[in-house]
């Protein structure tokens, strides 16, 4: 009998060699690799175009082994808009963070969403500033300590935290939001399995899809990696509920 | 030459999507409203894309976007507008990215008016938003030129990788004046750098972050050396009636305008003044302008603002205690009779 050798596990050709900046029990490690993993799958390397956010994921244009542009803080979702309408049979898909995305991107992302602009938007949810070292974010929990909160969030100051599925949800122009995390790996592979419908969504020209990922800040957060996957699993997932917010495309 | 009457907005409209423009991002504001609803009939028929954006930054952005992707891409504002879209043309120059902005100026600080001014020179002169850089920057004074120039505009971003700024104003964008428009075939030139997909080449990335020790440094030189060579190659400026002068008077746009006939009437009355008008403010004529104030002993400066190309003319001008300034802020237009007052009084 013979013997074939194969690979079962090895780095995505979407990804590049680069060493990331990332810290240790980083999310943003993970996510990205999902990313490269569904790109590579769906065979689209060639034809897609990364937008990088302003953030901890800012070199991702260093990590991905596709063609990705920077934008400026919170204007993904725009500049996608100019490329995707200019090359609408590329796929397009932006990686923000959450005060790319909730908070100095807030109108770029609703006006995105309410266009029904045909991309993908990966939307990681740490709440917190972590390039910035710690500060809230518009998704910091009430009662979670940053270094601009240092007591806690306190709602009456400081205010609510933004549920960006559940607001994206009430814009006709969606197709498909889920709301996922990564802090088991069936939870990772849950993850894996909606990106890879968000740009399925995409290349089948289905409207503007979004994947909001829980994921952690050890550093920041001042935990262990398994400290910060408990806090999502416990803490975050109560006041962020994963599940599917809104699927166009399962509708009949 | 096909003649036809236009307005301004729609002059730069024209000059855009025969310059080869497939994308247009705006927002309204006066005084150039007529702009994106013009271009949101005019840019689907010739094939090209018009998105009304939610805000001006979006606006800029998208445009920043169609560039990455190749596209020829333009965005239309008034005053205020273009300070909000400074974010998007800083991070378009410091990508190399090219794009046309077409400021129609009106009257600030603030909300200001909604009446032709030139207060926006240093903004559009000195960079405008954060970083060291600048932008080709080209001031029309009839709607014939607000086309010619928003056609120039695209050659002269893309023959650069920069973005470059048309500077018209209220008046301008209203007024309307027979066009000779141009024919023939236009040849795009070819963008190797763009973002398309990696297929069948190695991955590109765009981008103006250098984090590593020194590699900023040696970009902003590599840009220097760039808008050297623009300063070098792209100074545009008109003379009138400067050979037998005794006075000159420098002034650009819908103010020269108002100047060469008040230059007219002054003739009349036997005084002998010619008039400079820069086309690019920048880059600025400075060396030309040079020569041709070493003729004279005295230099009017007139501007619809308090007086800021004439910081230019002062950088340009040997003995500054010659140079005389006659300005009219915040929305007001001289008459030909205000400025020979002035040319009298001096």
């Amino acid at each position: 009998m013979e013997k074939e050798l194969r690979y079962i596990y090895r780095k995505p050709e979407s990804m590049t060699d680069d060493i990331t900046i990332y810290c240790p029990g980083c999310g943003h490690g993970i996510i990205q690799r999902l990313v490269a993993e569904v790109i590579d799958e769906l065979g689209i390397r060639g034809k897609t175009i990364g937008i990088a956010p302003v953030g901890c994921a800012v070199l991702a244009y260093d990590y991905f082994n596709f063609d990705v542009t920077e934008a400026a803080h919170g204007r993904p979702p725009a500049v996608a808009t100019g490329i995707k309408r200019s090359l609408p049979d590329r796929i397009v898909f932006t990686y923000q963070g959450d005060g790319d995305l909730a908070a100095i991107g807030t109108a770029e992302i609703i006006h995105a969403a309410a266009r029904g602009e045909n991309i993908t938007v990966v939307f990681v949810n740490n709440g917190i500033y972590g390039m910035t070292k710690g500060q809230m974010a518009p998704t910091t929990l009430p009662g979670q300590r940053t270094t601009t909160t240092t007591k806690g969030r306190d709602i009456a100051i400081h205010g609510f935290p933004l549920k960006v599925c559940e607001l994206l949800a009430t814009i006709d122009g969606t197709a498909y939001l889920e709301r996922t995390k990564i802090d088991s790996v069936q939870d990772v592979m849950k993850t894996k399995q909606a990106i890879k419908k968000a740009f399925t969504y995409q290349m089948e020209n289905k409207g503007f899809s979004l994947v909001e990922i829980l994921s952690n800040c050890p550093t920041n957060w001042k935990m262990s990696p398994s400290q910060s996957f408990e806090w999502i699993r416990t803490k975050m997932a109560a006041y962020f509920p994963v599940g599917v917010y809104k699927d166009r495309g399962a509708d009949k | 030459m096909k003649k036809v009457i236009l307005s301004g907005c729609k002059a730069s409209a024209e000059g855009a999507i025969r310059a080869g423009c497939s994308f247009y991002a705006g927002y309204p504001i006066t005084p150039q409203n007529r702009f994106p609803e013009y271009m949101s009939e005019r840019m689907p028929e010739s094939g090209g894309v018009f998105i009304q954006a939610e805000s001006e930054v979006s606006a800029i952005n998208m445009v920043f976007g169609a560039a990455v992707a190749g596209a020829r891409a333009m965005t239309s504002s008034s005053s205020p507008g273009i300070s909000l879209k400074q974010e998007g043309i800083s991070y378009l120059a410091g990508c190399e990215l090219p794009a046309v902005i077409v400021n129609m100026n009106r009257g600030g600080p603030g909300l200001g008016d909604v009446t032709p001014s030139q207060s926006d020179y240093f903004q559009s002169t000195r960079g405008g938003g954060h970083g060291d850089y600048r932008t080709i920057t080209l001031a029309p004074w009839s709607v014939q030129e607000v086309y010619d120039f928003t056609y120039l505009a695209f050659d002269l971003a893309d023959k650069y990788r920069n973005p470059v700024l048309v500077l018209a104003d209220g008046m301008l964008a209203q007024m309307m004046e027979p066009v000779e428009l141009l024919t023939g075939k236009k040849r795009l030139p070819g963008k190797k750098w763009a973002l398309t997909g990696c297929r069948g080449r190695k991955a590109h990335s765009i981008k103006s972050l250098f984090l590593a020790p020194g590699v900023l440094e040696t970009h902003n030189w590599k840009l220097a050396r760039k808008y050297q060579r623009i300063s070098e190659r792209e100074q545009i400026y008109n003379t009138y009636m400067c050979s037998d002068m005794d006075l000159l008077v420098v002034s650009f746009g819908t103010c020269a305008r108002i100047t060469l006939e008040a230059i007219r009437m002054a003739r009349e009355k036997g005084i002998k003044a010619g008039l400079f008008r820069p086309v690019s403010l920048w880059p600025y004529p400075l060396e030309p302008l040079r020569n041709m104030a070493e003729k004279v002993r005295k230099i009017l400066v007139v501007e619809m603002n308090c007086g800021q190309m004439l910081d230019d003319v002062k950088i340009a001008v040997k003995n500054t205690s010659r140079i005389f300034f006659y300005g009219r802020p915040g929305g007001g237009v001289p008459t030909p009779e205000e400025i020979l007052k002035e040319i009298k009084r001096i």
